[in-house]
């Protein structure tokens, strides 16, 4: 499935000067209320993180009361998990976007910015901003289709190593902030001769570097703080960054996984336009619906759509956007794609399953 | 506290640091006082008091990081207006060392002054506000005995209060001759302040002059002389200038000190760079910034600091008029004009200030 064939390309041309219009009047309105948004949350996030860990402390207090134990230290590991997402996903996802560097805040600058996650933020940016935004699902371009190491369009070629997909997501999602950071290394490429060690090596050295002081503090330090409690502490920690990366998982595989969502050739895309690009972000990307905190804990991924069309624009300002771009669409006749939570993440645990197998019909668009 | 390098408290936080990372322990120590931090350095709206209808004293409390600073220094103060951080640099009006650790700035709203009026107009007490460290060697001397002549007007009289009410407060006011300008009485910052100097020193001679002020005097006369000089001050030739004021009255002072072959006595402290005159017709050219792909035209007047914001780049920068060097950028090849002195430099991988050169021709630079 490629561009939509009713539209000529003047008319493709006019629906990318209608979304310059609205990109241009909301980043000319940025202003104090958006800074307030983003120190406030920033404020808040550090304050969960913080609150999050001193409350895990305070539930070892119970012990051996398992009954009052397990409350309390749940209660501590999801404010953690709660800051950690936030942290991630609204925070640095975005302001590793640029979304915030207009401000000039020295202390909240893209290229300064580092995130509470084991891959390093330079390689992120690399991978993210520069790989996967500009080539949004160009297959063989693009390496979040699929992560290289997921089948989840017809149009992948089929390998044995698919057949694992039901188990190696479980994985995955567990494993999340793991995968992403090996993500750049592109493991197959040097599996497959492509890549040198030589090349990765550099990479591989400043991911050891994270992760030595990432692990340490969640895995030695701050366990080490509650002396025979050791443990205790260390599960806390580590349930906290598996509820992070199982969230991410679900909320960044609804981005570009679900039904409906489009892929492309490298033929297609040969001589893009500006326009065009945005028709292709369009068709590659996929909303989730909800309320307001939800909006904010997917880091305004939930406006995915959006986020691909603008994205560096301000996440906070995605709600209000995205009932134009929808509108612009339903005039266009350009597919929107949005749907709940529950129905973007079956369709795409389906299609991951499906695709596990060797079917190779094209999924009905 | 001692935060520097090596001391008890940086070895303490270096190991929090780890429990911190990616952050530092100072991001969490701001959430309970925005003072505490050492990653930066934030100042606290103490009060505000209105000097004149158009200039007012903000009274800042720094955070620990702060050092002391010479009376005469200056320093840079954040502004966020509209949510964008603007930075400007102010003279610090207080004596050093003051028993409630505040420093003052006194602000002149410039008119089409945006962060001048913002902080004039818009700032309250108990607002934070990112600051520099003291900087500027517009000082008095510690050792040397020393009969100072200062020539100010308008808010150019901030560094000298500061001189003024720091030998005040030690008692050691030494012979000064102090010669302001100031449009009408009503404008005169410090007013109050000066008047009772005058009449509790008698070492300290203030000579007001009011340059918009109709009376017996010429407009001429109202303005830097040699006449009026020699009448204020006969002694002038023994005597250290400190000036600071708009850019024609130092023009006119160091025109005269040069003249008469006394440079060395002359002390400037500019607040805005000093443009050469360029002829009317000074090529611009087209900007390349090399790291972000971008390219834009440019005219030989405009600062090319000013050329990349525009551009919707976000170089670091800090004072604007050539001093601090935060803008510093590498010239990958082309030609730039120094601004205040007009020189061109066309030397490729030199380093150029930004905010006081632009373009003279096409020009890369690497930002």
């Amino acid at each position: 499935m490629s561009f939509p064939a009713h539209l000529s390309d003047a008319a493709i041309e006019n629906f990318g000067r209608e979304l310059d219009a609205i990109r241009d009047e909301v980043m000319d309105s940025r202003g104090d209320r958006d800074r307030r948004y983003l120190l406030r949350l920033i404020r808040i996030q550090r304050g969960l993180a913080l609150g999050g860990r001193l409350v895990i402390f305070g539930s070892l207090a119970f012990l051996p009361e398992w009954l009052w134990f397990l409350p309390v230290v749940a209660l501590g590991t999801l404010l953690l998990a709660v800051a950690k997402i936030l942290e991630n996903m609204e925070i640095g996802h975005n302001v590793m976007h640029a979304q915030w560097d207009w401000m000039r805040d020295p202390d909240i600058q893209s290229g300064t910015w580092e995130w509470d996650s084991v891959c390093p933020s330079d390689q992120w940016k690399h991978s993210h901003n520069v790989v996967h935004h500009t080539w949004t699902n160009v297959l063989g371009k693009d390496r979040d289709v699929g992560y290289g190491m997921l089948r989840v369009t017809a149009q992948q070629r089929w390998h044995p190593f698919y057949l694992l997909q039901p188990v190696s997501t479980v994985v995955m999602a567990l494993l999340f902030e793991w995968f992403i950071a090996l993500h750049d290394l592109e493991i197959n490429r040097l599996l497959a001769g492509k890549r040198t060690l030589a090349e990765t090596y550099p990479m591989l050295r400043r991911i050891g570097q994270k992760v030595a002081h990432q692990t340490l503090k969640d895995y030695v330090l701050w366990p080490l703080l509650a002396g025979p409690f050791f443990l205790h502490v260390l599960a806390a920690n580590a349930v906290a960054n598996v509820v992070r990366n199982v969230w991410a998982y679900v909320i960044i595989f609804c981005g570009h996984f679900p039904e409906g969502v489009h892929y492309f050739s490298e033929e297609e895309v040969a001589d893009e336009t500006r326009a065009r690009w945005y028709v292709r972000q369009l068709l590659g990307s996929c909303n989730i619906d909800g309320g307001r905190l939800f909006h904010v804990f997917s880091g305004n991924l939930s406006h995915q759509i959006e986020h691909h069309l603008f994205p560096d624009m301000p996440s906070n300002r995605y709600p209000e956007v995205a009932p134009r771009v929808r509108a612009l669409c339903a005039r266009y006749e350009i597919p929107y794609n949005t749907n709940s939570l529950r129905r973007q993440f079956g369709t795409t645990t389906w299609k991951l399953y499906r695709f596990a197998l060797p079917v190779s019909v094209a999924a009905p668009a | 506290m001692d935060t520097a390098p090596g001391s008890v408290w940086s070895r303490v936080t270096g190991l929090t640091d780890m429990f911190a990372t990616p952050l530092r322990t100072s991001h969490y120590l701001e959430l309970m006082n925005p003072l505490w931090t050492t990653h930066k350095l934030q100042a606290r709206v103490v009060s505000v008091w209105d000097e004149t209808a158009s200039a007012r004293t903000l009274t800042l409390r720094p955070g620990r990081k702060w050092r002391r600073h010479r009376a005469g220094q200056h320093v840079r103060v954040g502004v966020p207006i509209g949510g964008m951080h603007h930075t400007r640099t102010y003279s610090i009006s207080s004596a050093p060392g003051r028993d409630d650790e505040c420093i003052t700035i006194t602000v002149k709203a410039a008119p089409g002054g945006r962060v001048s009026q913002h902080l004039v107009r818009n700032v309250v007490p108990g607002d934070y506000l990112p600051l520099g460290l003291p900087q500027g060697d517009f000082v008095l001397p510690d050792a040397v005995p020393l009969r100072p002549l200062f020539i100010t007007a308008g808010s150019g009289i901030t560094p000298v209060m500061s001189m003024l009410r720091d030998h005040a407060a030690r008692g050691d006011l030494p012979s000064i001759v102090h010669l302001h300008y100031a449009p009408h009485p009503y404008d005169v910052i410090f007013a109050k302040e000066l008047a009772k100097l005058r009449d509790d020193h008698r070492r300290y001679r203030l000579r007001l002059v009011y340059t918009r002020e109709r009376g017996e005097r010429s407009p001429a006369e109202r303005h830097f002389t040699a006449a009026q000089l020699q009448e204020v001050c006969p002694d002038w030739r023994d005597r250290d200038v400190y000036a600071c004021g708009p850019q024609g009255l130092l023009a006119a002072v160091e025109a005269h000190w040069q003249g008469a072959d006394l440079s060395r006595r002359l002390h400037l402290e500019r607040f805005h760079a000093p443009w050469a005159d360029l002829p009317g017709d000074v090529p611009g050219g087209r900007v390349r910034f090399a790291r972000s792909g971008l390219e834009v035209e440019s005219d030989g007047r405009t600062n090319l600091l000013r050329v990349a914001e525009d551009a919707g780049l976000n170089p670091p920068h800090g004072c604007r008029m050539g001093i601090c060097h935060s803008c510093d950028a590498r010239l990958v090849s082309g030609c730039v004009r120094d601004l205040r002195s007009g020189a061109v430099v066309n030397e490729h991988g030199a380093t150029v200030q930004l905010c006081i050169n632009a373009a003279a021709g096409d020009l890369e630079l690497e930002l």
